[in-house]
């Protein structure tokens, strides 16, 4: 009984901390699909971008770690705003099968620049000796690595959505989600909300990419090979919402760590059958708006 | 400028795209289909590969006999069998080469291996060492990198010797894996072990850490893994290193797929150690293979560390060049395979090797290696060495 | 739609009509055929003629085309957004393929058992997917094609799994024609099977049926309110989609001797979209633009430049969005206007 405890423990652990990548990289793609009503199928690139940028600090500069991930977050957040400026912008309320082509598009160019600048191979994740082993936690031993995915995963989480619901910038982000056109004849400047919203979500995808190329190997596909689960946890989740994808990025990382575990040989199936049900019986997802 | 004009501009490049580029060729050029993976989920081989075949053409293009001159015809097959059959059809049909090579994924060559026999033009696989039987599929196929049962088995063999009674086989789905857990599980049960549990991976993003969790509660003797070389090593070492596999008592035995050379500085100390076989290590103590690191450095940089994919291509380049130079260039398709049939090279990077001329396989030396610390970097030590394994599987199953 | 409009004027040679009268002619004479809609064929014919090494990937580009149409039909007139088109396109593809690997190589009922066994999985998926929109739908079409392949993958005993179903016999058409090393039977199978699927799908789109498609895509609570069975139609939509789809599977998988899991991936569903909506969604003819200019530049990139062609890709997709709306057509249109 004891191995099958702590067989489900660290089944369980796991599970978690992939579901704290998720949500990181997730969060900023349902707050601007939900906003801008943009199909954004580029999100993961700021996220491989995070990843690339983590792992080269690490590799090459031996930048210490809580900086080189600070500076990963803050690159791909500053290099995302001209990015939004010259390219998303002019599609905003447009056509999506427009935004489908430009995003793909972006998509194509970045894995194909990766692949020039950093090759074909996986971006190996050179950890720190402080985080690299496993920690007892009374009981069993746990990947000290993993415990950091889930501390920061839960205080980012936490942080994100107190903000969001505190501050005037929140306040002005859900009245934008919940209805534009008010927003924006109450002097709200939609412009500019748009791009720091945008930034922001990229920053974060960049630090769950970057925190996160343990889980999901940074390769120069990653932005196509991820798409689907980022796209399940914003659907499952609901569109424009902040708890919306922590839930559904839970759920997703129990129920694939799990369904792995017990019939591996069923691979990703559980989660398509999952989203499939959930989506039937919550087509808006499970904190949808509107 | 308008938007008039810019969409007039971008109707010019639209048409630029669509002209054809001639490519001109003079009368002494060998011209050669070089159909690889660059893009897609094997692209790390692929590269790894490409570059020792570039090397070998580089350093060795002045050798070629007086006027003769080859032309590499590379063309990426996106890691999908449909578009790799379809770019040795256009590369037969519309740009007429000579000779086929490359080829990463073992699917892509059973698709391309039937047209070969039709079109009468030589296969030199370089890379794809699972599809234990596809030179079966046509006569025009000869292939210089591996089988995995040509590793698989002796290295069940080798277990059964050390007194291991029981094992667990986990691999990666896929024709690759399958030949790696047929060799290994024939030579175990056979030498009288037993397998306790075989588990097979998904090939597209697994997550190895349920898999290894599964084995660790098995408390097999031995553990034969096989995952595909790159990307999918590299997690699968930090899952065994995460669980404690090899604390909890199971030995790790692998092909060498598991530990590649240019992935080993990023495995941390985990695999210290861990038992492959294997046909070529970076750390192999042979002068050919000295001179041949050597040259890698000096083209691709001191970091860049290349693997048994890289010196496969390189033999392969090797087998075609010596081919032009003993027919000075002429050759027919059936000439050039008269040729690779008796094609032997005593002194490869990997050691001595040959072409079984009944098979077409290759026969070379396997090693199991051992990984251990090298003036504190991991290497894949050779601990022994079985010398010139021809393909078990070819022996086992004759032709009727 | 005004850029239909001017396109069909466009094609007809005569200067862009205004007013009424030219909307009620161009509507009366809207399934009237036009000297320019044989562009396309006599384009393949001479294709045929002028690049006889390129017809294996010609023979590709057209069994390519019947699949963006079979995406147009459901994107561009039933205005259902899919990602998992490729849903179809495989099914049609391993059936076709298992029928030649397990003894039945006849290409041709090949075919229709492949459009019987696409259109049963479109009926069925789309009962599950007509139900919602936008987004949700968008993940729904998506998760039902990767269901598809991971079930594909699993029954490895019968599909080949990840190595693709290997040793399809594919009988000569009609008893007599090879599918060759040089692709010349293959290039004219795929140009008459689309030339057919192409009859039938303009009858469709230009049907009472075809306009109440249009009409729901443009305004389905109108439609609903006229009391159009809006999600039956929907439906039906659906399936023909799905059947086209899964010819153009059963075609490729025929002339190429080979089906792979990929034929199912959302690789697959993405291209065709992407090559729909280079070409011009919603317009008939953006298939048959965008699939041959993507796949020759595919095809030319990759010769050049064969590790980072998809770069170029990216960055011609990238200059379509941000210069021209509405696909290579949409640039016509406007080029039209001004001239």
């Amino acid at each position: 009984m004891d191995s099958a405890l702590a067989t489900a423990l660290s089944i369980g652990f796991h599970g978690l901390a992939f579901a704290m990548v998720l949500y990181l990289i997730s969060v900023g793609l349902s707050v601007t699909m939900g906003m801008m009503g943009f199909i954004n199928l580029a999100h993961g690139v700021f996220a491989m971008a995070g990843g690339y940028i983590l792992t080269g600090l690490l590799d090459h500069h031996r930048v210490p770690f809580p900086l080189a991930l600070a500076a990963a977050a803050g690159a791909v957040a500053l290099a995302s705003i001209p990015i939004e400026r010259l390219l998303y912008r002019r599609l905003y309320g447009g056509d999506e099968l427009d935004q489908v082509l430009l995003t793909i598009g972006l998509v194509f160019m970045s894995g194909a620049a990766a692949q020039y600048f950093f090759g074909p191979d996986q971006q190996p994740l050179r950890l720190p000796p402080g985080l690299s082993g496993g920690v007892k936690l009374g009981f069993g031993e746990f990947s000290l690595y993993q415990c950091l995915l889930i501390a920061v995963g839960a205080a980012l989480a936490t942080g994100l959505w107190l903000g969001l619901e505190r501050s005037r910038f929140g306040a002005q982000i859900r009245a934008a989600v919940d209805n534009l056109r008010m927003a924006q004849s109450l002097g709200i400047d939609t412009s500019r909300l748009f791009c720091l919203t945008f930034a922001l979500g990229s920053g974060l995808a960049g630090l769950g990419g970057g925190l996160g190329s343990d889980l999901i190997t940074v390769v120069p596909s990653y932005a196509l090979d991820n798409l689907v689960y980022f796209l399940i946890v914003v659907a499952i989740g609901g569109l424009g919402s902040i708890r919306g994808p922590f839930l559904a990025a839970v759920l997703v990382g129990l129920v694939d760590s799990t369904g792995k575990f017990l019939l591996p040989q069923f691979g990703a199936f559980f989660i398509y059958a999952m989203t499939l049900g959930l989506l039937l019986w919550r087509p808006r997802g499970l904190f949808g708006r509107g | 400028m308008s938007r008039g004009a810019f969409s007039a501009m971008l109707a010019a490049l639209l048409a630029a795209v669509l002209v054809v580029m001639p490519i001109g060729a003079s009368a002494q050029t060998i011209k050669i289909g070089v159909i690889n993976s660059f893009t897609g989920f094997v692209s790390e081989p692929a590269d790894q590969g490409q570059k020792g075949a570039d090397l070998y053409v580089k350093l060795h293009q002045k050798d070629l006999p007086p006027g003769v001159k080859i032309e590499l015809l590379k063309r990426d097959d996106t890691s999908n069998p449909e578009v790799g059959k379809r770019l040795a059809q256009d590369l037969i049909t519309r740009d007429h080469v000579q000779l086929l090579t490359g080829i990463v994924l073992s699917p892509v060559a059973a698709a391309v291996a039937p047209l070969t026999a039709e079109a009468k033009v030589p296969l030199v696989i370089s890379y794809a060492g699972a599809g234990v039987a596809i030179p079966r599929l046509s006569p025009y196929v000869v292939r210089v990198t591996f089988t995995l049962w040509q590793q698989a088995y002796p290295m069940g063999k080798w277990a059964a010797q050390q007194g291991w009674k029981t094992a667990y086989t986990a691999v990666t789905d896929f024709i690759a894996g399958h030949d790696a857990e047929a060799g290994f599980t024939r030579a175990f049960t056979d030498a009288g072990g037993k397998i306790v549990g075989a588990d097979r991976f998904p090939p597209a993003n697994p997550d190895f850490t349920p898999f290894v969790q599964r084995i660790k509660d098995a408390k097999p003797q031995v553990a034969y893994i096989f995952v595909p070389a790159g990307t999918q090593a590299t997690a699968m070492m930090r899952a065994i290193s995460d669980l404690g596999l090899r604390q909890a008592g199971t030995t790790i035995a692998s092909t060498q797929d598991l530990v590649p050379d240019e992935e080993l500085p990023n495995m941390g100390d985990t695999p210290l150690g861990l038992i492959t076989a294997g046909t070529y290590s970076v750390a192999g103590n042979r002068p050919a293979n000295k001179a041949f690191l050597a040259e890698w450095k000096r083209a691709y940089g001191d970091k860049s560390i290349p693997d048994f994919f890289s010196v496969d291509g390189w033999d392969g380049m090797a087998m075609i060049f010596d081919m032009i130079k003993a027919t000075r260039g002429n050759f027919t398709a059936d000439q050039a395979m008269a040729f690779f049939k008796n094609w032997k090279d005593p002194s490869s990077p990997r050691g001595p090797i040959m072409i079984d001329p009944e098979t077409r396989d290759i026969v070379q030396n396997i090693y199991i290696r051992k990984v251990e610390k090298v003036d504190g970097k991991l290497a894949n030590l050779e601990i022994a060495t079985i010398p010139m394994v021809k393909d078990p599987w070819k022996t086992l199953h004759p032709v009727r | 739609m005004a850029a239909a409009r001017s396109v069909r004027a466009w094609l007809t040679r005569r200067a862009a009509p205004s007013g009424r009268a030219a909307a009620l002619e161009a509507f009366a004479g809207r399934h009237r055929y036009r000297p320019l809609e044989a562009l396309p064929w006599l384009a393949a014919l001479a294709a045929y003629v002028v690049f006889p090494g390129y017809l294996p990937l010609g023979a590709q580009i057209l069994a390519t085309i019947l699949f963006a149409l079979s995406a147009d039909l459901v994107l561009g007139y039933a205005g259902i957004i899919t990602l998992g088109q490729a849903a179809f396109f495989g099914t049609g593809a391993y059936t076709a393929g298992l029928l030649a690997a397990h003894g039945w190589g006849e290409p041709i009922t090949g075919l229709f058992a492949a459009a019987a066994a696409a259109a049963l999985v479109g009926t069925l998926s789309g009962l599950i997917i007509l139900r919602s929109s936008g987004l949700t739908q968008l993940i729904q079409t998506l998760v039902v094609a990767a269901m598809l392949a991971e079930a594909a993958n699993k029954a490895s005993a019968v599909t080949g799994g990840d190595d693709g179903l290997q040793g399809m016999q594919v009988w000569p058409l009609f008893g007599h024609f090879a599918f060759g090393l040089y692709g010349r039977t293959a290039f004219f199978y795929c140009l008459g099977v689309l030339f057919l699927c192409w009859l039938a799908v303009r009858r469709i789109v230009h049907s009472a049926f075809g306009r109440s498609l249009t009409g729901i895509r443009e305004n389905s609570g109108r439609m609903h309110a006229l009391g159009a069975p809006v999600i039956r139609r929907q439906l039906v939509a659906y399936t023909i989609s799905a059947a086209l789809a899964g010819i153009s599977g059963a075609l490729i998988a025929q002339t190429s001797g080979f089906v792979g899991l990929d034929s199912l991936g959302l690789d697959r569903s993405g291209t065709v979209l992407i090559m729909l909506i280079i070409g011009g969604v919603g317009r008939l003819y953006g298939a048959f633009i965008g699939v041959p200019l993507y796949m020759i530049a595919q095809d030319r990139f990759s010769t050049v430049e064969p590790v980072y062609w998809y770069f170029w890709i990216g960055l011609l997709m990238v200059l379509l969005v941000v210069f021209t709306r509405g696909g290579v057509l949409g640039l016509f249109d406007r080029l039209w206007r001004r001239g």
